[in-house]
């Protein structure tokens, strides 16, 4: 066991699959020798080579196809947009192109690709930087969307992404790169896709979150218990597939749920976490199932994040209000 | 005062010329059938001659065939390729087995001449998963419906194949509206940047859909484009096969030879509509420029060159078109003794382990399907 931070863990990770799979490559705009603009691919270059971890031009799209190309001749691509913003000049080829690749040739071809990424705000990152963009992506059949929240789930999620061989999108929160650092095994391990993790037991009310609002959640879930409150945290950890069972789980043992995001309440997956809810354990629910969601605005200017982003005390308001229905 | 210190500075009109002049139409058959650039001439036996015109009949036959099954609703989408032969097939026989081609929509003959089953081109234009099924060791992918998304991928199938060592070449085909498209330069410009071993091919025929070349961009060719990637680009008379095929032949030289990519641009022109899909090209052509590329047609200029070597004759060319209407007769025949398609199938094709969502609606469409 070692202490390591998210980023260290995620680098770790890729290290891994790296030296297990001569077929994995690792590319984008300067993740070679410059290691990344967040030191995610540091020494791996040096390690492997340029054959193996490379530079690419300045052009999302590109790197997109290339990916899908290297897919078709049997690599394993594991490509970086760097930052998820940036996500809009590569649609066509994550979401019109490999997300759809296994269906359109019938299962002749596939898309064994990673896409790694940069999101999320509370570090003052100039404009289209911090979006939460998963919202779109978890809307194409084809892919799957997995965001990790500590340094243990980043690093056997990211070698699950690898080895999965179907295209995932891994979203690597900028606040949690550095922000605590975690024992996470030497040694290679995975955390299987679409499975959440109950980060605290309760029995009082679930929380369903991901991301940057995990660690908010359980900080308000400490505060609650104050009061008195026993607050269930599940941290998703994939957003596509959802796993339903865990939340559908924890509902019909508390009877009442709130749903955390960052994003937009118009954007990422809040809204089909109430769904699936509803659809599946009305019976169970002693108040609605409401949201935590920033405002339906363009992402804050970044003076603007701490008025704007959610946080602890948000979710201990909502949270109140479905205790006390 | 101003303006004649720029001229000096920069002679933007003997830039421009200077750039075309590097561009020049090869040509190696005339409309007659005559060798215009005796140089330049591949080397290609008899059989090989031959072989290539059986193709652009055959084709030819296909297309006619095509449009007719289509009209009678035998067949779904389905974008005409007659007028192209040249173009599509001496490109195509310019590869080899090893070679990967990524077609455009309109590209269905050349996958067909790598290897594709002609039904399952039909089940293609119907819109049948099986017709995207290609056959293990064919190495082609379905037509791509989104214009200039094969150029990156193109780009990526090539990388590979240098990082894999291989002696081949990744080929792909866009049209003249295509190269306006972002991932077009994209695609070119990371092939050059990788030194890939990549053939990108402009099928020029002068319309997309109903907006003329002119519409597309300033530039007097699109080879030239090739120059903002840093990699050879070459205009070639696309109603020529010789010409056609001595292109892409050296570019696939260079391209194996790890000299990196190459762009060819094929003058071209389509006889039919854009597509079946109620595209009427007398809104937006005239009689003249249709008279005027007829006269162009790459099967009447290599038919006039056979004949003088003494290698064609009407008795061959009857030949290649009852064959080739037998075939389309059985390959129909075939289509249309596929199982339907059903949603369980659809599912089952998404990824190699359903998640839950999937499993669940499996259960439920098996259910459906059962009744």
């Amino acid at each position: 066991m070692a202490q390591m931070t998210m980023i260290q863990a995620i680098t770790d990770a890729l290290r891994t699959e790296l030296r297990n799979d001569p077929d994995v490559l690792v590319f984008g705009e300067d993740v070679g020798v410059n290691g990344g603009v967040f030191r995610a691919t540091e020494g791996l270059q040096k390690e492997f080579g340029e054959d193996r971890v490379f530079d690419t031009p300045l052009a999302e799209s590109g790197i997109g196809g290339l990916a899908i190309g290297l897919g078709l001749q049997g690599f394993r691509p594991v490509m970086e947009i760097q930052f998820f913003g940036f996500v809009f000049e590569v649609m066509d080829s994550i979401s019109g192109q490999m997300a759809r690749m296994r269906y359109r040739s019938g299962g002749r071809y596939h898309s064994p690709v990673t896409i790694r990424s940069p999101f999320g705000g509370g570090v003052h990152t100039p404009e289209l930087h911090a979006d939460s963009l998963e919202g779109l992506m978890v809307q194409q059949p084809g892919l799957k969307v997995v965001i990790p929240s500590t340094p243990y789930d980043a690093k056997g999620l990211l070698i699950s992404a690898i080895r999965d061989n179907d295209p995932v999108i891994f979203l690597e929160h900028m606040k949690l790169y550095r922000s605590f650092r975690q024992e996470v095994p030497e040694e290679e391990y995975t955390i299987p896709l679409g499975k959440a993790d109950v980060k605290r037991e309760g029995t009082d009310l679930t929380i369903v979150t991901y991301g940057a609002m995990v660690q908010e959640s359980l900080k308000a879930a400490e505060e609650l218990a104050k009061e008195g409150h026993s607050v269930e945290v599940i941290d998703l950890r994939t957003v596509a597939p959802i796993d339903i069972e865990a939340i559908v789980a924890s509902v019909e043992k508390t009877g009442r749920a709130i749903v955390v995001q960052e994003a937009q309440r118009q954007a990422g997956v809040g809204a089909n976490i109430v769904a699936e809810i509803n659809d599946r354990a009305i019976l169970n629910l002693e108040a609605p199932v409401l949201r935590v969601t920033a405002p339906d605005t363009v992402f804050a200017f970044s003076q603007a994040e701490a008025v704007w982003l959610p946080n602890y005390k948000d979710i201990i308001d909502t949270a109140n209000k479905v205790l006390s229905f | 005062m101003a303006s004649k210190t720029n001229k000096a500075l920069f002679e933007a009109e003997k830039q421009l010329e200077k750039t075309e002049e590097q561009f020049s139409m090869l040509q190696i058959l005339n409309e007659d059938g005559e060798v215009v650039n005796e140089a330049a001439m591949p080397q290609l036996s008899d059989e090989q001659l031959q072989e290539l015109m059986r193709r652009m009949v055959y084709t030819r036959i296909l297309d006619q065939r095509s449009i007719s099954l289509n009209r009678q609703g035998r067949l779904g989408f389905y974008a005409p390729t007659a007028g192209q032969e040249a173009s599509q097939l001496a490109s195509q026989f310019a590869l080899e087995k090893e070679d990967f081609i990524l077609p455009g929509y309109r590209d269905v003959p050349q996958m067909i001449w790598h290897g594709l089953p002609l039904y399952q081109a039909f089940l293609f234009s119907r819109g049948h998963f099986k017709g995207n099924q290609i056959p293990e060791g064919v190495n082609v992918i379905s037509p791509q419906i989104i214009i200039g998304a094969q150029i990156v991928q193109a780009a990526g199938v090539a990388l590979g194949m240098k990082k894999r060592k291989q002696k081949s070449v990744a080929i792909t085909y866009t049209g003249d509206g295509g190269a306006s498209q972002g991932d077009f330069y994209e695609g070119m410009n990371f092939a050059g940047a990788f030194k890939a071993p990549a053939i990108f091919v402009v099928q020029n025929n002068r319309f997309a859909i109903s907006t003329p070349v002119e519409k597309q961009s300033a530039a007097k060719t699109i080879a030239q484009k090739a120059v903002a990637a840093g990699i050879p680009g070459i205009q070639v008379d696309g109603m020529d096969p010789l010409a056609v095929y001595v292109a892409v032949r050296e570019a696939r030289e260079r391209a194996i030879n790890g000299e990196g990519p190459t762009l060819v641009e094929t003058l071209t022109y389509r006889y039919g509509p854009h597509t079946m899909a109620g595209d009427d090209p007398t809104r937006y052509r005239t009689t003249d420029l249709d008279n005027e590329w007829e006269r162009k047609d790459p099967l009447v200029r290599f038919r006039k060159f056979l004949d003088k070597k003494g290698i064609w004759n009407e008795e061959m060319e009857n030949e290649v078109i009852e064959n080739a209407k037998e075939d389309i007769k059985e390959a129909i025949k075939k289509a249309d003794d596929t199982p339907k398609q059903t949603v369980t199938d659809l599912i089952s094709n998404m990824y190699e382990e359903l998640p839950n969502n999937l499993k669940e609606q499996y259960d439920i469409y098996k259910e459906k399907e059962s009744k």
